[in-house]
C-alpha cells in the first residue's frame, strides 16, 4: 500500500461521493477525490458513482479508463515519474530512463512486482528550462543527471 | 535592521532547490541574529539562475544566483557588508536578459507576493477591472479588438471577436473557461503566470464575464501542475474575501465566480471542446464544429474559451493599454509573446518580447546556444505538433503568418533546442507515438494512422525498403492532415515531415539541397 493513503472503505467512499456529487459534471471531481483518499479507484467505486450521478456504469467506466491519471490498482509505495517529452529528450532523458529501468529492474510504465516502486513516464512537467525533470512522490526535481537520478532511485526503493 | 528577501515559490525554482535555500536562509539568519522578512514570489523566468534570491535595497532589488543551500551564509554576509560575492548578479532589473524584454504580461511575475491581493493592487492590479466596470459591454470588447490580441493558446484567433460572439448570444447562463491545460512540451508560461501572478488571470476572466454577461467561470488546470492549482485556489479565495469574486464584484451589480477543475493526464483535453467535455465530467473526446463553443459550449451554453495568457493580457489592455499593446508586434501579430526557451539550452527561461524577433536571435543570442556546448542542430517550435527547424530557417520571425508560411507553428511559444547528437528519425517517431498515445480515438486517420506512422518509421530506421516506406509515410501524413477532426491528428505531420525534409540523412537519405548549397 502506497504511503499516506487510507485502505479502501466503501462507507468512506460513499461520504466522499455524497459531498461532491452536486458539482456540475462531477465525475472527474469524484474520481480525483477517491484516488486522493485511497491511492486508486477500485472497481467497486464505479457503480457507486454511477448511482449517485444518475449515469450508467458504462459511462463512468468509460470516463475512468479514458484518463491516464486514474489507477485501477494501488501504485507502488513510491511513484517516480520521469518526463519523457521533447524538451527533456533534448537534455538526455532517454538515457536516464534506461538507467532507471536497469537499476530498478523494471520497465517504464510498470509497478515493480514487490510493490515498492512505480516508474512512470510523464509528458512535460512544465520544467523544460531546467530539463530533464522528474517527480518523486509529488516532489519536483529539475536538472536531473545520473548522480541525482541515482540518489532518487535509492530513495524510491526504501 | 530587517532584511526583505524574495525567493521564488515557482515550481521550476522549487525543482532546483528554492525551498532548501529558503530553509537555509532562515537558519543562517537566526544564527547571525538577522531579522528577515521573506516573500515567496513567482520566478523572474531566468531559470539557469534559479534558485535566485533577491534582496530589497534603496537602489532596488539585488539578485544572487544560482544558489545552493551552501551559498546562503556567505550571501547573507555579503548583503550585510554590502560587499562583493561571486554569485551577485547586481540589480535584477538591470540583468541584460531581463532588461531586453518587453514585459507586459510578466511585469509582476517574480516581483509581487502571489498570495496577496493587496500586493497585486499596489502593483496596478484590478485597475483594468475598475475601468471595465465603468464601461459598457461593447466598449470593453472594442478595447480588446483594438489591442489586436489574438488567442495565445495556439490557434491565434482574435480574442475580441470571440467575446463579441458570446456577448451577442442569448442565454440565461453563459460561461468563461480558462484553458490551463498547457500540455505542449517546452511550454511553461501559463504555469509561471498562475503561480506568480494568479490574480491577473482571475481579473482577466472576470472582465470577460462582465463583457459577455457570464457569471460562472472554470479554470481547467492540468494535474501535472499541483503548485499552480494551489496558487489559483488561494487567489480565488483571496479574491472572494476582497469582494472581487462572488456576488456584486467590486460593489457593482455584476456577479462572477470561478471554480478550478483539474485535468487527469490527457493531452487532448487542451483542445477546447475536449476540455469542455472533461469539465462536464465526460471522456475528453473532441466535438465536431459547428456549433462553435461561443454558441453552444459548456453544458450547451455560450462559452468564452481562452488560454491563460490571453486572459492574462486583458487587465493591461483594459487599464488603458489597448493602444500600447497594439503598438507592439509585426503584421497581424500584435502585442507581446511570452516565449519559452527550453530543452538543451544554456540560458533557458521566459522571454516576453514583441512579435517579430527571429528564431536565430532567440536561440543563439538570447538562449546562448546549447547547454551541452555542442552545435545547435534542430529547434522544435510550438510543442509536439510544431515543426522542427534547421539552422537554415533561423531567420524566421516570430509571427503567426511567417511561421505558417514555413509549415511551422508559433503555437504557445515553446522553443526546444536540440544539439547535434539528436536523431531526427527518432524525433519523428516520437511525434507519431505521442499522437497514438494521446489520440481521443474519434477519427481513424489519427487513431490508427499514428500507429501505422510509428511502424512505418521503424521500418525506415531499420532500412526496410526505405524509399517505399518514406513515400508511404508522406502519403499517410497527407491523409492525417486532411482526414483529422482536430489539430492533434491534423498537425502531427508537421514535426514528422519537417524532420524528413530538413534532416533526410537521419532517415538514411541524401542530405538536403538546402545544406548542400552552402
Ligand atoms: C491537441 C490540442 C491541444 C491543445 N492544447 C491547448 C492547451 O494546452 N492550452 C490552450 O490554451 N490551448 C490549447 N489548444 C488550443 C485550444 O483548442 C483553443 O484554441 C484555445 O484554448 C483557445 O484559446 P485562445 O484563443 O486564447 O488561444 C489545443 C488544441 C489542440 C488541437
Ligand atoms: S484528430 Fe485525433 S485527437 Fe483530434 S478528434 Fe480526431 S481522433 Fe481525436
Ligand atoms: S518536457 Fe520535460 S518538463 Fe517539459
Amino acid at each position: 500500500m502506497a504511503l499516506g493513503y487510507e485502505a479502501w472503505d466503501s462507507e468512506r467512499a460513499a461520504e466522499i461521493i455524497a459531498e461532491l456529487k452536486s458539482h456540475e459534471g462531477a465525475t472527474l471531481v469524484i474520481l480525483h477525490a477517491l484516488q486522493e483518499a485511497f491511492g486508486y479507484v477500485p472497481q467497486d467505486a464505479i457503480p457507486m458513482i454511477a448511482l449517485a450521478l444518475n449515469l450508467s456504469r458504462a459511462e463512468v467506466h468509460g470516463v475512468f479508463t479514458f484518463y491516464h491519471d486514474f489507477r485501477k490498482a494501488p501504485a507502488g509505495r513510491h511513484v517516480l515519474k520521469l518526463c519523457s517529452a521533447e524538451a527533456c529528450q533534448s537534455a538526455g532523458s532517454d538515457a536516464l530512463a534506461a538507467r532507471a529501468e536497469s537499476t530498478l529492474g523494471m520497465t517504464l510504465g510498470e509497478t515493480r512486482a514487490d510493490g515498492v516502486v512505480s516508474l512512470e513516464p510523464v509528458y512535460c512537467l512544465g520544467l523544460c528550462a531546467t530539463a530533464p525533470s522528474a517527480m518523486l512522490d509529488g516532489r519536483l526535481i529539475g536538472r536531473l543527471d545520473a548522480t541525482r537520478l541515482d540518489a532518487l532511485l535509492v530513495e524510491a526503493q526504501r | 535592521m530587517k532584511l526583505k528577501i524574495f525567493i521564488p515559490r515557482d515550481a521550476g525554482a522549487i525543482a532546483v532547490g528554492a525551498d532548501e535555500v529558503a530553509l537555509e536562509l532562515e537558519l543562517c539568519a537566526r544564527k547571525r541574529g538577522v531579522s528577515l522578512e521573506v516573500v515567496r514570489t513567482g520566478s523572474r523566468g531566468l531559470y539557469w539562475l534559479e534558485p535566485m534570491l533577491e534582496v530589497s535595497t534603496g537602489a532596488g532589488r539585488i539578485a544572487f544566483g544560482p544558489l545552493t543551500p551552501g551559498d546562503v551564509g556567505s550571501v547573507l554576509d555579503a548583503i550585510a557588508a554590502d560587499g562583493p560575492h561571486p554569485l551577485r548578479l547586481g540589480l535584477t532589473e538591470q540583468i541584460p536578459w531581463l532588461k531586453r524584454q518587453t514585459r507586459l504580461t510578466f511585469a509582476r511575475c517574480g516581483v509581487i507576493d502571489p498570495r496577496s491581493v493587496e500586493d497585486y493592487r499596489v502593483h496596478g492590479g484590478y485597475e483594468g477591472l475598475e475601468r471595465a466596470l465603468a464601461l459598457t459591454s461593447e466598449a470593453i470588447i472594442d478595447d480588446v479588438i483594438k489591442s489586436g490580441l489574438r488567442g495565445r493558446g495556439g490557434a491565434g484567433f482574435p480574442t475580441g471577436i470571440k467575446w463579441r460572439t458570446v456577448a451577442q448570444a442569448n442565454a440565461v447562463q453563459k460561461y468563461i473557461c480558462c484553458n490551463a491545460d498547457e500540455g505542449d512540451s517546452g511550454t511553461f508560461a501559463d504555469r509561471m503566470v498562475m503561480e506568480g501572478d494568479p490574480y491577473m488571470v482571475i481579473e482577466g476572466m472576470t472582465i470577460a464575464g462582465i463583457a459577455v454577461g457570464a457569471t460562472r467561470g472554470y479554470i481547467y488546470i492540468r494535474s501535472e501542475y499541483p503548485h499552480a492549482v494551489e496558487a489559483i485556489n488561494a487567489a480565488i479565495a483571496g479574491a472572494r474575501r476582497a469582494g472581487y469574486l462572488g456576488p456584486g464584484i467590486g460593489r457593482s451589480r455584476h456577479d462572477f465566480d470561478i471554480e478550478v477543475r483539474v485535468g487527469a493526464g490527457a493531452y487532448i483535453c487542451g483542445e477546447e471542446t475536449a476540455m469542455l467535455e472533461s469539465i462536464e465530467g465526460k471522456r475528453g473526446v473532441v466535438r465536431a464544429k459547428p456549433p462553435l463553443p461561443a454558441h453552444k459550449g459548456l453544458f450547451g451554453q455560450p462559452t468564452v474559451i481562452n488560454n491563460v495568457l490571453s486572459f492574462a493580457a486583458i487587465p493591461f489592455i483594459l487599464a488603458g493599454g489597448a493602444q500600447a499593446y497594439a503598438d507592439c508586434g509585426m503584421g497581424r501579430s500584435r502585442g507581446t509573446k511570452p516565449i519559452q526557451l527550453g530543452g538543451n539550452i544554456k540560458h533557458g527561461g521566459l522571454f516576453e518580447v514583441a512579435f517579430g524577433i527571429t528564431l536565430g536571435e532567440l536561440v543563439d543570442d538570447i538562449g546562448g546556444g546549447t547547454a551541452s556546448g555542442r552545435p545547435v542542430r534542430a529547434v522544435q517550435v510550438g510543442g509536439p505538433l510544431g515543426a522542427y527547424f534547421p539552422r537554415e530557417l533561423f531567420d524566421t520571425p516570430f509571427d503567426y503568418e511567417a511561421f505558417a508560411a514555413r509549415s511551422g507553428l508559433v503555437g504557445h511559444g515553446g522553443v526546444v533546442v536540440f544539439d547535434d547528437t539528436v536523431d531526427m528519425a527518432k524525433q519523428a517517431r516520437f511525434a507519431m507515438q505521442f499522437c497514438a498515445i494521446e489520440s481521443c480515438g474519434k477519427c481513424t486517420p489519427c487513431r490508427i494512422g499514428s500507429q501505422r506512422g510509428v511502424e512505418t518509421i521503424d521500418k525506415i530506421i531499420n532500412g526496410d525498403r526505405a524509399s517505399q516506406n518514406i513515400a508511404l509515410l508522406e502519403d499517410l501524413c497527407q491523409t492525417m492532415k486532411l482526414g483529422s477532426l482536430c489539430a492533434l491528428g491534423g498537425f502531427v505531420p508537421y514535426p514528422v515531415l519537417s524532420a524528413l525534409k530538413h534532416f533526410p540523412e537521419d532517415f538514411g537519405l541524401a542530405p538536403p539541397r538546402l545544406q548542400a548549397a552552402e
